[in-house]
């Protein structure tokens, strides 16, 4: 559905939620002249498989959190569901309400991101009864 | 004796500690040192999740609290999620976010000692400096430039360039 693309940067391009077609650029990235680039699918896949790991610990989890974050981009919804569940899988609350409000940061001034990323998460959240920053106030001071 | 009075009027605040005027220390109880043996806890932008909680040391309510996180989280109250979200962090993203009206003290304090400095140099300039040279009085300058002029100084690009040697005055 969302396949088109933001540059957030002159660097190169990710898998991102995007809202706006005006920013829609060709998938450029940094001309490597070896070596494969990886296509966001790839990218998206590794991302849901490292979070999808069943024995996961909380050092892979804040690693990969915290990698991601650092990263040119909004994670997508499906990296961000798998994360949220690994999050249930080690009884971390907190981390998953952070996680949402770390990637509602990360938006910047895209501010029609997180409300998507909240819509496609919204069964997620429900099942695994994660409550939104905004549910519980922190979203303001 | 003064310090001990100063340590006295302060309470248990060091003398120092008192003096400084940063809101952030006021603030501040217990123990002032830091164990750096252990990992910090870091509250930063860019590290949603840090290393270790905010609050390492549980009372029996919040061990008791965890042991519930480990059930169905739909079953805790909003104030049980805020309060598992506040032992893990210390401020929100919001809270992060938030300035602070430093800025508005160190300007005025800027300010206030460019101020304080010029009232300085103006004493001095009263009370301090001697007479002006006799050669910056209006009699010598005048004559100066009579002088300047009949020399033609800098006719192309400056100075006699602006005397009308005709009319005898100023273009």
């Amino acid at each position: 559905m969302f396949r088109a693309v933001l540059r957030l940067s002159s660097s190169g391009v990710r898998s991102v939620v995007k809202a706006r077609p005006a920013y829609s650029a060709p998938l450029a990235s940094r001309s490597f002249s070896h070596g494969k680039v990886e296509t966001d699918e790839e990218f998206d896949a590794r991302w849901v498989t490292y979070f999808s790991k069943p024995d996961i610990d909380a050092w892979e989890l804040k690693k990969g959190m915290n990698t991601l974050i650092g990263y040119d981009l909004v994670p997508e919804a499906k990296i961000l569901d798998s994360a949220l569940r690994a999050c249930r899988r080690l009884d971390d609350l907190a981390s998953a309400i952070r996680i949402l409000e770390a990637v509602k940061d990360k938006s910047g001034p895209h501010k029609d991101i997180y409300p998507y990323l909240i819509q496609e998460l919204g069964p997620t959240l429900a099942e695994l009864g994660i409550s939104t920053p905004e549910q519980l106030g922190i979203d303001k001071l | 004796a003064r310090v001990m009075l100063c340590r006295a009027a302060l309470g248990r605040v060091g003398l120092w500690r008192g003096l400084c005027s940063s809101s952030r220390l006021q603030g501040q109880t217990g123990s002032e040192l830091v164990d750096c043996t252990v990992t910090p806890y870091l509250c930063r932008l860019d590290t949603p999740l840090s290393d270790v909680p905010y609050v390492r040391d549980l009372t029996n309510e919040q061990r008791a609290l965890k042991e519930k996180e480990k059930g169905d989280w739909g079953k805790l109250t909003k104030e049980e999620k805020l309060a598992l979200y506040r032992l893990a962090h210390k401020q929100s993203y919001c809270e992060m976010r938030q300035g602070s009206s430093e800025w508005k003290t160190v300007l005025g304090g800027v300010f206030f000692m460019l101020g304080f400095s010029g009232l300085l140099v103006w004493w001095q300039r009263v009370y301090v400096f001697g007479e002006v040279p006799h050669t910056l009085s209006p009699e010598w300058i005048e004559k100066q430039t009579q002088r300047m002029i009949d020399m033609q100084v800098n006719p192309i690009q400056g100075f006699s360039v602006y005397w009308d040697y005709e009319k005898k005055q100023w273009k």
